[in-house]
């Protein structure tokens, strides 16, 4: 079995770098994610890994490296926040298309302006679109399990799709947590030897990548690229159990947090969710039905598995750590509306935008929430659908009464 | 040593049949230089002219491992894969010399791609980054670069009524990579075929960074005739608007030196983006662009005396 330690998330994350040993890193500092690139370039400094660390001008190159050395042919990951992730947007949809499955460990930090360099997910959500598989995580632990895991579902062969593992910056990413560490050899085993296909050093058979794609072929393109992101749903499965096997850890799509009876409610992902037990651990003592469900896949969706999840849920509050300025509520929240578009059974779902640029949500905030829903199961009558919770100021809701 | 005889017997990387227009002077330059390659090489291509008219999937004209990804990334994209290459050397997987190449435009040179280019300069990846300068943004319809000449009309620089053109001097993107202090930089010409290809073969042969920027004749995008293209990049070398250098590990040197240096209008004249230069009002820009290439010859014959 593994061995318990004390490690920040990031040092968790460099950890699991040293020990997936990929052939190329290309990075570029960015708070809250520098660390993790900093421990990995001591382990590539003391001759820990067998990496080539470039140390790139910038992000868009960083991903562009990545891009590069990953048809060359070979395992490449990365590491970056924020900006850091906004900046490489044009080349995760690249990464994406050309169908390499690049690691990107992503520490959730709020996207400028206002400049803010704490956690909330606007950044990885601002690419939920760009064809990336999304994995997020609660604590330490799981971001550790989470990489090691997405090595396994990029590489694929009937997905080979870019990975982005998820956990919050600072909350996780700097906050020493204990967690238990697979042994070297039980994660180089697991994730076994990568086979590149066409890989552009194959000098004897040249491949030609990204070739101009116009309406005759395009959309057959795009469209073989979601079916990967479909088949990907099933070895996340089978990924996801396997790792079970020699860790003991680990939930699939999502967690569940006393769900079986519970009438209310929280959907919450990423480190938040820990405060969120704690408060149903109290209330719970108190014979209260409350509730979490804690997503861990974003992309590909897992529609209809979350939404049996919530089948005999009365009320439900989602969560978001991100707004979607414009629309009726946060990325998470139009996610569940259409996964329970057209359900029987359609529990009330409202909507709060929490915890932007790294504030906190407090035991009390939560508990709120679940009076509400509670008031919400009784009456029937919801007062705003979404809304900014903890928030100074005249309140601007959508759907309010 | 190249020779001319064993350059035209190895078969083209860059396939006939692809898109590019009569008279581009592109594709030339291209199997000029990848011929002088002792080793297979790998490809990575900036967006522009070169990578679209190239590649219209389901065809490929290049008989070498290419990739495409973005605009602004070709000395990224190629230094991702050149890491790749001595992570799996290191590792026994792979053994064989390899030659790594990017290729980019001059918009995706001068402008877009500079930050990205200066990067893999410095970190020191080995590979050539070959400049094709046609002094334009020719793939999106002819708007101005930083390295369009001083004067010229484009789409986003048109000779107006109040504003005759490009009023900005070009970029000197020669000199600030030889800044970079990299082994080796060279300014070129396909029309000097054997200088191009000797240029060529010491990019290929150093261990580290190499830059060729080659003139590249745009018939459309220069307003000039498809048969004027070689003999245009010999006069722009003859007005020393394009002058043959090299610089190695920072030591200039002039590779040609005109007899008689000739005047700028010869060059100008038959383009049709430098026309308007030739009304009277705009004598005193002639002059101008004359006085320029006077001052930068002198300012690089002293920088090869050094
Ligand atoms: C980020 C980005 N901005 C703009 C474009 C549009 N674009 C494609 S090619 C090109 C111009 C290319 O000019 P250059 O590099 O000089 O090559 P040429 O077409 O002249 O061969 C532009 C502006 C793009 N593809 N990507
Ligand atoms: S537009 Fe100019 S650069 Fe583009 S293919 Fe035609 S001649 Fe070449
Ligand atoms: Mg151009």
């Amino acid at each position: 079995m593994g061995k318990l330690v004390a490690l920040t998330g990031n040092i968790a994350l460099a950890t699991a770098m040293r020990q997936i040993n990929p052939d190329v890193c290309a990075a570029y500092p960015i708070t809250p994610s520098t660390q993790v690139i900093e421990q990995f370039s001591e382990y590539v400094a003391d001759g820990l890994v067998d990496t080539e660390l470039i140390a790139a001008e910038s992000e868009h190159s960083a991903m562009s490296a990545c891009i590069g050395a990953a048809a060359a042919g070979g395992r490449v990951m990365t590491a970056t926040s924020s900006q850091g992730l906004a900046y490489m947007w044009e080349m995760l949809y690249i990464a994406a298309g050309m169908r390499f499955p690049v690691i990107l460990a992503c520490v959730n930090r709020a996207l400028s302006a206002p400049i803010n360099i704490h956690g909330d997910h606007s950044d990885s959500m601002g690419a939920r679109d760009s064809g990336w598989i999304q994995i997020y995580a609660e604590n330490a632990q799981e971001a550790y399990d989470n990489l090691i895991q997405a090595v396994r579902i990029g590489e694929q062969m009937d997905v080979r799709l870019p990975v982005m593992c998820c956990m919050d910056g600072f909350t996780t990413s700097h906050a020493i947590d204990t967690l238990e560490l697979l042994d070297d050899k039980t994660v180089r085993d697991f994730i076994g030897e990568y086979k590149a296909t066409h890989p552009l050093l194959d000098v004897e058979h040249p491949v030609t990548y990204g070739a101009l794609d116009l309406q005759d072929y395009f959309m057959e393109h795009k469209r073989a690229q979601a079916e990967a992101m479909k088949n990907s749903r099933k070895v996340i499965v089978d990924i996801a159990k396997e790792y079970k096997k020699i860790s003991g850890r680990g939930s699939i799509y999502f967690e569940e947090y006393y769900m079986d009876d519970a009438e209310v409610v929280m959907v919450i992902m990423n480190s938040a969710a820990g405060t969120v037990k704690t408060v149903i651990d109290a209330m719970r003592a108190r014979g209260e039905k409350v509730g979490l469900l804690k997503p861990r896949i974003f992309r590909p969706f897992p529609y209809n598995e979350l939404a049996d999840a919530l089948s005999n849920v009365k009320a439900v509050a989602i969560m978001d750590r991100a707004d979607s300025v414009g629309a009726e509520g946060g990325p998470l929240f139009m996610e569940f509306k259409s996964a329970l578009y057209g359900r029987k059974n359609q529990p009330m779902m409202i909507n709060k935008i929490y915890g932007l640029g790294g504030r906190d949500l407090m035991l009390n905030d939560i508990e709120e929430i679940y009076k509400e829903l509670r008031e919400i199961k009784n009456t029937g009558k919801i007062k705003a659908l979404s809304e900014y919770i903890t928030v100074r100021g005249e309140e601007a809701a959508y759907g309010k009464a | 040593m190249v020779k001319l005889k064993d350059l035209i017997q190895k078969k083209p990387i860059m396939e006939g049949g692809h898109r590019m227009c009569l008279g581009c002077g592109a594709p030339i330059l291209v199997n000029l230089i990848l011929r002088a390659s002792d080793a297979p090489v790998v490809l990575s291509n900036a967006t522009g002219c070169l990578e679209v008219a190239s590649t219209i999937f389901p065809y490929t004209a290049w008989n070498a491992p290419w990739i495409h990804s973005a605009f602004e990334n070709a000395a990224a994209t190629i230094s991702g894969i050149e890491s790749m290459y001595r992570a799996l050397k290191k590792k026994g997987k792979i053994d064989k010399k390899i030659n790594f190449v990017a290729f980019g435009g001059d918009g995706g040179t001068y402008d877009i791609g500079f930050q990205s280019l200066s990067g893999a300069l410095e970190r020191g990846h080995r590979f050539v980054y070959v400049c094709y300068d046609n002094g334009a943004y020719m793939n999106t319809g002819v708007q101005r670069s930083s390295a369009t000449p001083f004067g010229a009309a484009t789409t986003t620089s048109p000779a107006g009524v109040v504003i005759p053109g490009k009023l900005q001097k070009r970029k000197d993107l020669t000199k600030i990579v030889a800044a970079h202090n990299i082994p080796y930089v060279a300014q070129a010409s396909p029309h000097n075929w054997l200088d191009l290809a000797k240029k060529a073969e010491k990019a290929f042969s150093v261990d580290g960074p190499a830059f060729l920027n080659v003139i590249s004749p745009c018939p459309p995008g220069w307003k000039s005739e498809a048969k004027d293209t070689i003999g245009l990049c010999k006069i722009a070398v003859d007005t020393c608007f394009w002058p043959l250098y090299e610089v190695e590990n920072g030591k200039y040197t002039i590779n040609y030196k005109p007899k008689e240096k000739l005047p700028i209008e010869t060059w100008l004249k038959p383009q049709g983006r430098f026309r308007h230069l030739f009304k009277p009002e705009n004598a005193k820009l002639l002059k101008q662009i004359q006085e320029d290439i006077d001052k930068e010859w002198e300012s690089l014959q002293k920088l090869a005396a050094l």
